[in-house]
């Protein structure tokens, strides 16, 4: 097995436009563009980029939530799309994602126990029994008490939604989580803490993670690499270290310089 | 003329539970030609605060105790119609989100002319040529005066909302997260541009904020709250550099640094609540 487990070659995805006078002419609007990325087993790949740069579509097409209009995705070197539909959805287990909008996101009318034992059900993975006791513990180690399996996700804070979103995806003990802009809707305090949770998880359960962001300084905590998105192309990647401390494009200098709290040094 | 806005011993509570005191004795004043950042978590009570000086409060939340002077007089003695006269006129406010405060079926030029026909009574030309000047100033090309809210981006459309907040060139500018809905970049010019009209204006501004980076960039003064109380107030330098009170430590050790060399520690909430706080 190479190094990767995760890889995307030229990734294409158009969306069409109505455009011109009453909407009668259309217009492609290219969402990803020709876009080579390559996960690292077990490290983290920051995707980087303002809104509309295209990074919750790459996300989306990673994990064949949605179609692709060319290229191929290869997870563990087989390629996603060539996979028969049983297939994929075997592999599914494997590639698991973390929602950006914790309140959106969790089933309102599902106990947050049904909620983290669904997957493990649909997978049909072990008894009843054995079902009930990992969701159990997978809730505990997120920071979740027993007593919160038969609430529902309204009686909790973002944060613990979060938590929860988090536990969801994780029971199954996925190779690859996406994360979509997971710490971006919480408080500072909140984010320092879902963030060293999914550091300590990464290395738990040997976890490789694309993590989409547009915050700069939380990337910087959490990434090994990143790549830098713009108008649906990546315009530069490398490690943390190259991309932060040399930037070679014009737009990746102006997004670092655009860095709240560089004017005057923090404590 | 030392402060523009003195906030007394501000508390609020909900009308139906008056001991609960959801913002509690809350004391900080403004100067004209200088920022005020009030940083906190959610639920700390910095948007209450800000909405009770512009007396927007929900009638379901009431002042209990406290007073709000602007140019030393007592907003709360003010009729509904002599407040009328000092909300944009006076005091200018930005909401945070500048996808939904705009009116979708008005134009900007109207919604920016709006508090000028309102206030100041610009009519015709006159007031074509204002909106034109105040779209020129936070950076929108004057012909997009005929646009309508939706077809602009949404930073265009927070650079309409400080348009209209600045339109009467009010004496003070509260400024609720204005740039929390936006992108880095947008950010950046949207700050620089407040910063700007703040020098050039002499406004006094209070900034909402939960960024300590945006508060390191724009701030001369900082309010911590925490649970509705301030924990600490000072000087930008002097409450980053060198904070007293352990919420204001430990909310610091949270945000992530632009180096990525700090470890990120979250708060521990259990362990703030035993901590000697400093007289």
């Amino acid at each position: 097995m190479s190094e990767f487990i995760l890889k995307a070659r030229d990734l294409n995805k158009f969306y069409t436009q109505r455009s011109g006078r009453f909407g009668f002419g259309t217009k492609q609007v290219k969402a990803l563009d020709n876009v080579n990325l390559e996960l690292r087993h077990a490290s983290t790949l920051a995707v980087v980029g303002e809104s509309g740069s295209g990074k919750s579509t790459l996300a989306r097409c990673l994990l064949q939530l949605q179609p692709l209009d060319g290229g191929s995705v290869f997870f563990q070197g087989r390629d996603l799309a060539e996979l028969p539909a049983n297939e994929l959805r075997k592999q599914r287990r494997h590639l698991q994602m973390i929602f950006q909008d914790p309140f959106a996101s969790l089933n309102p009318r599902m106990k947050v126990g049904e909620i983290v034992e669904e997957g493990l059900l649909i997978h049909d993975l072990g008894t009843k029994n054995e079902r009930f006791e990992k969701a159990l513990k997978m809730l505990k180690r997120v920071g979740l008490a027993e007593s919160d399996l038969n609430k529902y996700p309204h009686e909790f804070s973002g944060g613990q939604r979060q938590r929860i979103g988090i536990a969801r995806a994780l029971v199954l003990e996925p190779k690859v989580v996406v994360c979509d802009e997971p710490v971006s809707a919480l408080d500072v305090s909140i984010q320092a803490q879902i963030l060293l949770l999914l550091k300590e998880l990464q290395q738990e359960m040997s976890l490789s993670y694309i993590f989409i962001s547009h915050d700069l300084r939380v990337v910087r905590h959490i990434a090994d690499e990143v790549a830098v998105m713009h108008q649906g192309k990546i315009v530069e990647k490398g490690s943390i270290q190259e991309v932060y401390e040399s930037p070679k494009q014009q737009y990746t200098q102006n997004l670092l310089k655009a860095i709240p709290g560089q004017k005057r040094q923090l404590a | 003329m030392a402060e523009l806005l003195k906030i007394e011993d501000l508390t609020i509570c909900p009308a139906s539970a008056p001991s609960r005191k959801l913002v509690s004795n809350v004391s900080f004043s403004i100067e004209p030609g200088k920022t005020t950042c009030v940083v906190g978590e959610s639920g700390s009570g910095k948007s209450l605060t800000a909405l009770s000086v512009m007396g927007l409060l929900s009638k379901q939340l009431v002042r209990t105790n406290g007073r709000v002077l602007f140019q030393g007089q007592d907003l709360a003695d003010l009729s509904t119609e002599e407040m009328r006269k000092i909300r944009g006129r006076q005091i200018g406010m930005i909401f945070q989100e500048p996808m939904t405060s705009l009116n979708p079926v008005l134009t900007i030029g109207f919604q920016i002319g709006e508090p000028l026909t309102v206030h100041l009574g610009l009519k015709g030309d006159a007031l074509k040529a204002k909106v034109n000047v105040l779209l020129e100033q936070v950076g929108i090309p004057a012909h997009r005066a005929n646009s309508y809210p939706d077809e602009l981006s949404g930073g265009q459309r927070q650079r309409v909302m400080i348009a209209m907040s600045i339109a009467c060139e009010p004496l003070m500018l509260i400024a609720d997260e204005p740039t929390t809905a936006l992108d880095v970049t947008v950010q950046a010019q949207i700050l620089s541009l407040l910063d700007n009209l703040k020098t050039s204006m002499n406004m006094g501004m209070l900034l909402i904020t939960h960024d300590f980076g945006v508060v390191a960039d724009v701030a001369d003064d900082v309010v911590v709250m925490f649970r509705g109380e301030v924990v600490e107030a000072g000087s930008v330098a002097q409450v980053l550099n060198k904070p007293k009170h352990p919420y204001t430590k430990a909310l610091l050790a949270c945000v992530p640094d632009a180096e990525g060399k700090k470890p990120l520690k979250p708060i521990d909430y259990a362990w703030l609540k035993n901590e000697q706080v400093p007289a």
